[in-house]
């Protein structure tokens, strides 16, 4: 009996392995794997080590000066509006100083110009970005090419420790699906699922095409954007010739937008 | 020995039947949560984890405190313990099941959560952290049930099992050490960036699972012939004692520290949690209940006189137990995310149907911790005869 037991279970090993044999030795006589898909960079794509942006927030004097480029950014992203402030989505949006350099810098006996100016403010796509650090499945991620912070909408499994992560609070969770509450899609731009953190992008698909950030575009000048290692650009002009803060330095993260006040 | 989990009284079969019940109540709720997303809970933007994520941390500590029996009984070779470490194990076993689950409850994508396999991340502590949690459940799983089944033989155990032992009690240690290193090394949440705030974990942790514990043993010495041993429970008594001063002592720190260097982004926290912060304040009662809570518990616990008196014992360790979680799980997590980074105030309070996901997934904690326990209580009874 044991014998014989013995007897059937080697062949059925045999049989397995003589079933398994052909696609093994196929994939080993095959020829070298076709070399992956490349992905190319467009001629007029804009390109730089570490991209910045600089807010001359002395030209915005009212919600009437800010609203265009939300809305620029909103549109072009599929970003919902919900009335309900627990599902709020936002990448880039206004508040006051006070908010906006909390724990940065003097916001005392504030000028009273300064105080109602509105300070846009959007993820600062940091140089050394904790939410990076924190994100267990590299769903964020900092491009080595051009410094943005990224997010891989399809691979981030919604723990939201990059929200906890983010000492800017620029972080926005898809706590409902999005997709009815964003009025006009745009076909070009991925709308996302419920279950999933976004956040601004600075427009890496626009670069990609060589245009600029649809805020800096809808700004008239108002924010500029540029290559923060590159001694000739823009912005790097505007920090040299300009006292700019930028939001919560002590923290060591290297926020790459700057604000002039 | 599986089947000495189904052989039961008729109130065993009752309490089953009502963990199933509860259980399955959270689990409707949850395919609801599925469906619609976590917009259900009462979590938001600037309070992005809530009620899931502090039942969470609360019970890793839980999950570490088992050690406190483990290590007096393979360290120092302290007999007595002999006869509860199989509890602590299995204790350590159902807490780290319901922590597994309030995870996988908290979620935005959960068919996604294998990328953190697929995309091993050491730089994050998440990573780490979903190593260390199952790491610790296969240890005592493994432990515990080959321990029991040679107990049950009435052989030694296995020799190859000494290693993963000893391996197991500063795992313990890395479990809750690591939970913490979730919260204390994000910069810009002063009430979490911390250096204490992990051996603050340890000592709640050594108290809420060790007072678990005992309550878990005098309700065996009730429902069951087989008895843990009242110089065992007064042991674990002691434990407890300590590690409650430990962690109040700890906390006291942490206010002395953010007081008195004045420094807003540590005070304001602590502000919003006791006293209220510009006039929002809906954890005030809670935090004090914890504060009361845990200094009735000391007192209870550190005099003799109530510490011996089974009783006053009770109330000692429900006070201790429920103190740590308030402070634990409420407090931490929502005191971490309020006020927001940009100095906003946004209060978390939990939903009915995230509050009932909670019951449900504690429920199944409490069906596994209970069939464990039906099985080493049995081997007890039956060795004992």
């Amino acid at each position: 009996m044991d014998t014989s037991r013995r007897r059937v279970l080697q062949l059925l090993g045999l049989s397995a392995a003589a079933l398994s044999a052909p696609p093994v030795l196929d994939a080993l006589a095959a020829g070298p794997p076709a070399a992956e898909p490349k992905i190319g960079t467009a001629k007029e794509a804009l390109t730089a080590r570490q991209w910045a942006m600089v807010i001359d927030t002395r030209q915005f004097k009212s919600e009437a000066d800010v609203a265009p480029l939300v809305e620029a950014c909103h549109k072009i992203h599929n970003v919902p509006k919900f009335d309900f402030k627990r599902w709020e989505i936002k990448w880039l949006w206004s508040t006051h100083y006070e908010q906006a350099f909390s724990g940065t810098t003097s916001t005392r006996f504030l000028s009273e110009e300064v105080a109602h100016r509105p300070f846009l403010v959007l993820c600062n796509h940091c140089e050394n970005p904790p939410c990076v650090r924190a994100c267990p499945t590299k769903a964020t991620f900092k491009r080595e090419s051009d410094g943005i912070v990224m997010m891989d909408f399809h691979r981030c499994i919604g723990c939201r420790f990059c929200m906890a992560a983010c000492p800017f609070g620029a972080r926005s969770f898809n706590y409902r699906d999005p997709r009815p509450f964003v009025k006009e899609t745009n076909q070009l731009f991925p709308t996302r699922m419920k279950g999933v953190v976004e956040k601004c992008n600075f427009c890496n698909e626009r670069l990609a095409e060589g245009k600029l950030p649809a805020c800096v575009e809808a700004s008239e000048g108002k924010l500029k954007f540029g290559d923060l290692f590159d001694e000739q650009s823009e912005v790097r002009e505007l920090i040299k010739t300009n006292y700019t803060i930028r939001r919560k330095v002590n923290l060591g993260t290297e926020p790459a937008v700057y604000y002039i006040v | 020995m599986l089947e000495l989990a189904i052989k039961g009284s008729k109130r065993y079969y009752g309490w089953i039947a009502l963990l199933l019940g509860l259980a399955g109540v959270g689990f409707l709720v949850y395919l609801k949560q599925l469906d619609f997303g976590l917009g259900i809970t009462g979590m938001n933007r600037d309070v992005s984890w809530g009620f899931y994520i502090a039942n969470f941390t609360f019970l890793v500590g839980v999950a570490a405190g088992g050690v406190m029996v483990v290590l007096p009984y393979y360290l120092h070779d302290y007999k007595a313990y002999g006869k509860v470490t199989i509890l602590g194990e299995f204790l350590a076993i159902a807490s780290v099941v319901m922590c597994i689950t309030f995870i996988l409850v908290d979620l935005g994508q959960p068919m996604r959560v294998m990328n953190v396999l697929l995309y091993p991340t050491p730089n994050s502590v998440l990573f780490w952290d979903t190593v260390v949690l199952n790491g610790y459940l296969f240890l005592n799983l493994i432990i515990g049930w080959n321990v029991l089944e040679a107990e049950r033989q009435g052989v030694h155990y296995q020799s190859w099992l000494k290693p993963l032992i000893y391996i197991s009690i500063p795992w313990a240690v890395s479990i809750h050490t690591v939970t913490a290193f979730l919260y204390c090394g994000l910069p810009g949440r002063g009430f979490w960036l911390t250096a204490i705030l992990a051996p603050r974990f340890l000592s709640s942790a050594f108290a809420s699972g060790p007072a678990l514990l005992i309550l878990l043993c005098l309700i065996i010495r009730r429902v069951s012939n087989f008895d843990p041993g009242w110089k065992q429970i007064q042991s674990l008594a002691v434990t407890v004692a300590y590690a409650i001063c430990i962690n109040v002592f700890f906390l006291l720190c942490e206010v002395f520290v953010a007081f008195y260097s004045q420094i807003p982004e540590h005070m304001d926290h602590l502000k919003y949690l006791f006293v209220g912060l510009h006039g929002h304040g809906a954890y005030v009662p809670w935090m004090w209940a914890s504060m009361t809570l845990m200094v009735i518990g000391i007192i209870l616990l550190v005099n003799p006189v109530t510490r011996k008196n089974e009783l006053t014992l009770i109330v000692g360790c429900i006070c201790v137990f429920f103190g740590c979680w308030i402070d634990k799980g409420m407090g931490m997590i929502s005191g971490g995310f309020v006020p927001n980074p940009l100095h906003e105030i946004n209060e978390y309070i939990p939903t009915l149907l995230e509050g009932l996901i909670t019951i449900g997934v504690y429920a199944l904690g409490f069906l596994v911790l209970t069939l464990l326990f039906k099985i080493a209580v049995s081997v007890k009874e039956e060795v004992r005869v």
